[in-house]
């Protein structure tokens, strides 16, 4: 058998996977990136681009600080502008249940080193002048931010390709075998829908939702949720806000863009698989996500919706991240399944790739291992 | 048809768009003992071509052929069972054939187990610099101006582009007192005569467009055949445009026998693309089909789709102009109360023979015209590097070429790093010149792809959908995890 041999294979180019690949093709390693599609052309690519803390999970806070930071900084270390914008950002409560939620969840943050304090109507309103004047309580943040996701793609693949790594696009995997490439006795032998075999030491497996078929690849069992976000979008309008605004229970983000559109989500569902993608809205659902997002800025009530779409996000058993050595198997990592994953995403793969790179990680890794379930692995068809 | 009945919002089908397909389809699955609902964000039935008059507007003189086919197949719908829904825009379409709308008096939606996509088609405009100057439009708007509401587009106008329509505009400007500059047209004479043979299946068409020509040649206007509109600049008087010669592959000959006319409104157009929004956010199989418009839904000679249960009739199918259209609709709605069970499949066959003998005429005459109407690469392989392709966020040829350079292989993608398709038109006008543009890189327009269908159809005011409500009316789903 003929192919073209990598240090390190990753399989799934959001921004998991792109990131890791990109770190460690800086550091001199010969890195192969591939996926199905394009590069972040998934969750990475079409989620709504909040970099906000006040919907990062507690444990997640550290993670979600320093991701933020590099969008913010892109221009910089990735070498394009991803629209990664530093705005302040607040959590609102228009119910006294939802009061109760913001002074618990800004509580649980705020311990995770998160600055968020509590503030008055009066307060939010003069942060926001859009807030509906109804708001009874705030948690605030001076660190909040957006980016625009759709612009990832475009600039991970011009920071892989100037970090000579090899990209694989439109290049489905159709399995991988645990096969000798080398007189050590390990690596791992790609085989692909184009009919391209790649060999590789290492293997990354970054497939978002698709990870729990991934790892079935190399006979592991774990099991990922996929969530179907709901995403919104309304043609360019005056300016009508200037924070990132989200409810207290987590159901709302909301923000506007410098070109002027507002994105709307939350992550209200709608119908889809991991075979199928993401299918299609409901149309239930999309109307009380807008009513949700009229009634925090009652001026959006003139913008009219250009654009409706859907992300899928992945969720492990105990919704935190899997991000480590896959347990069992000698040279193969997985990193996915984050909460607000878009946020921390060039982080948390800058931290795997300290790991394979034999550094020490500057913040803990997730082991996989405790994720690891008895059953059969899924073993189906090309995710990748 | 009563309130009640209108108040059931349950159906047996759903037909949206009520141009001709749309009438012909809901007339006759209704004939055949359907529960139609025929849904349009207009106030009547007639579509583009058989465009009703505004409410409050009266018609001047005896109405032309194209009124009088419209008033006719009003006609038919109000004699018929059919429930109508006028001034209702369409703003998702999902798998379960569920349909959401609003209009004035808020939300609404119906549901069937069967769905006909009857929307018609999109005017292309291949761009040329100063194709976004105010006082620029389309062939087909220019048409519904004079049609619907017996206006003028401007005092003196520029006719440019292919197909049909411009000798309809020209004389349609003469006509209501307006002057026209010149007719510029890609095709040449010999193009034109080619169509004659197919032409001859529709003698009455053929008849007004020689009257059409009669006109122009009476008053003088210039025919200009191989020749193009090289540029448009906003001028003292109005508008200047620079005309030129274009060799076979409709590619201005730079610097040849240029010339500039000045006049204060350019009606532009070049052929039509099919209305695909429903067909693609079903994920229905589709194909590129480059004489009958560009990208269509795959059906069979009834409509049916690769999804069952979804039907495309008319131009939104494949450009084959109204007449056909009207007879592809009566042929699906047919079909849609054959599979429902309604008419058993002999009684289908006696039934469809005719119309399709009658499609079959006017389609002849369609694919000539729609021949005409054919975008060619050399047009947009002319297009100039600082010209604006997507007009709704700016986006210009060169900025589009940059992304492909830098590896962007589907439009999907060119619509990501652009923002090019992005805007409130919904990648109407920029969707099929962005995929020719990536076509003369990626070497065909199946490998460019076509922009994913997204809801909503139309862009749609956050007001008119959310309605009246207290905050306890919000069905908020439980909290995300902390």
């Amino acid at each position: 058998m003929t192919g073209l041999s990598f240090d390190t294979a990753v399989i799934g180019a959001g921004v998991m996977g792109a990131s890791t690949a990109l770190h460690l093709a800086r550091a001199g390693m010969r890195t192969v990136i591939i996926d199905r599609g394009a590069i972040c052309r998934e969750a990475s690519g079409v989620n709504a681009g909040t970099l906000t803390l006040h919907m990062t999970r507690a444990a997640l806070i550290p993670y979600a600080m320093a991701g933020r930071q590099r969008w913010i900084d892109a221009p910089i270390w990735l070498g394009a502008d991803v629209g990664g914008r530093a705005v302040e950002g607040m959590s609102v409560a228009f119910t006294p249940a939802e009061a109760e939620m913001v002074e618990q969840r800004a509580k649980s943050r705020r311990e995770q080193g998160a600055p968020i304090e509590v503030i008055s109507p009066a307060r939010a309103r003069a942060v926001e002048p859009g807030l509906n004047e109804r708001v009874i309580l705030a948690a605030y943040s001076e660190i909040d931010g957006y980016a625009s996701a759709y612009l990832t793609g475009r600039a991970y693949r011009a920071a892989l390709v100037a970090a000579g790594a090899e990209i694989r696009e439109a290049t489905a995997v159709v399995g991988v075998d645990r096969a000798a490439i080398d007189r050590t006795g390990g690596g791992f032998t790609i085989r692909t829908a184009t009919g391209e075999v790649i060999r590789a030491r290492r293997l990354v497996l970054a497939g978002g939702v698709w990870l729990e078929q991934m790892l079935g690849w190399i006979d592991v069992t774990i099991p990922v949720k996929c969530l179907i976000n709901q995403l919104i979008v309304t043609e360019r309008v005056r300016p009508v806000m200037r924070t990132v605004l989200g409810v207290a229970s987590g159901l709302l983000s909301l923000k506007q863009f410098e070109n002027g559109t507002v994105l709307i989500g939350g992550g209200w569902q709608g119908i889809g698989d991991t075979v199928r993608g993401g299918v299609e809205a409901i149309p239930d659902n999309l109307m009380g996500n807008m009513r949700l997002a009229r009634y925090t800025i009652p001026a959006l009530a003139q913008a009219r919706i250009a654009r409706i779409w859907l992300g899928l996000e992945s969720e492990t058993s105990d919704a935190l991240p899997m991000i480590g050595a896959v347990p069992g198997v000698p040279d193969a990592y997985v990193i996915g399944c984050v909460h607000s994953g878009y946020t921390s995403g060039p982080y948390m793969g800058e931290l795997l790739a300290e790991l394979i790179l034999g550094k020490a990680t500057s913040m803990p890794l997730f082991d996989p291992a405790r994720l690891v379930t008895g059953g059969a692995p899924v073993r189906s068809g090309s995710v990748a | 048809m009563t309130d009640a009945a209108l108040m059931t919002n349950a159906a047996d089908l759903l037909v949206i768009g009520a141009g001709p397909a749309g009438v012909g389809a809901a007339t006759m699955a209704a004939e055949h003992g359907l529960d139609v609902v025929l849904i349009d964000e207009n106030y009547a039935a007639g579509g583009q071509v058989y465009r009703p008059m505004p409410p409050g507007f009266a018609r001047r003189g005896s109405p032309g052929p194209d009124a009088a086919i419209g008033d006719a197949q009003r006609e038919l719908l109000a004699r018929s069972p059919v429930r109508t829904a006028f001034g209702k825009l369409v703003w998702s379409v999902s798998q379960t054939f569920r349909v959401d709308a609003v209009g004035e008096d808020g939300p609404t939606h119906w549901t069937a187990p069967a769905l006909i996509a009857a929307t018609g088609a999109t005017e292309r405009v291949i761009p040329f610099p100063g194709w976004t100057e105010p006082g620029v439009i389309g062939l087909a708007a220019a048409t519904a101006l004079l049609k619907s509401q017996q206006m003028l587009p401007g005092r003196t106008t520029l006719v440019a582009g292919c197909g049909p329509l411009l000798l309809a505009v020209a004389a349609g400007i003469l006509k209501a007192g307006g002057r026209v500059a010149a007719v510029v047209d890609l095709a040449s004479p010999v193009d034109w005569m080619s169509t004659l043979p197919a032409l001859a299946s529709r003698p009455d068409l053929l008849a007004r467009g020689v009257g059409w020509v009669t006109l122009l040649k009476r008053r003088g206007v210039p025919v200009l055949f191989r020749h193009a509109i090289i540029g448009v600049r906003r001028s003292a008087g109005g508008l200047a445009a620079t005309i030129g010669p274009v060799d076979a592959a409709r590619r201005p000959i730079s610097g040849v026998l240029e010339r500039e006319l000045s006049i204060d409104c350019v009606a532009v157009g070049h052929g039509l693309v099919p209305g695909t929004e429903i067909s693609r956010i079903f994920r229905a199989r589709h194909r590129f089909e480059h004489s009958l418009g560009g990208w269509i839904a795959e059906r069979d000679r009834t409509g049916r789709t690769s999804v069952g249960g979804l039907y495309v009739a008319g131009d939104s199918g494949g450009i084959l102009g109204a007449a056909a259209a009207f007879q592809q609709g009566r042929m699906t709605g047919l079909a849609a109360a054959r599979d429902r069970g309604r008419i058993d499949p002999a009684t289908f066959d006696r039934l469809v023979t005719p119309i399709e003998r009658s499609r079959a005429r006017n389609e002849r005459f369609g694919r000539a015209m729609s021949g005409l109407m054919a975008a060619h690469l050399g047009q947009a392989a002319a297009i100039a590097p600082e010209t604006i392709i997507c007009r709704c966020e700016d986006v210009t040829r060169a900025e589009l070429d940059a992304a492909i350079d830098e590896g962007a292989a589907t439009v999907d993608q060119l619509k990501a790093w652009t923002r090019c398709g992005m805007g409130p038109c919904q990648g109407r006008m920029c969707g099929d010149t962005a995929g020719a543009l990536m076509a003369l890189r990626v070497g065909d327009r199946e490998s460019a792809g076509q922009f994913t269908g997204r809801p909503p159809l139309r862009p749609i005011p956050i007001d008119l959908l959310t309605g009246t409500y207290d905050y306890a009316d919000i069905p908020i789903p439980g909290p995300a995890p902390l």
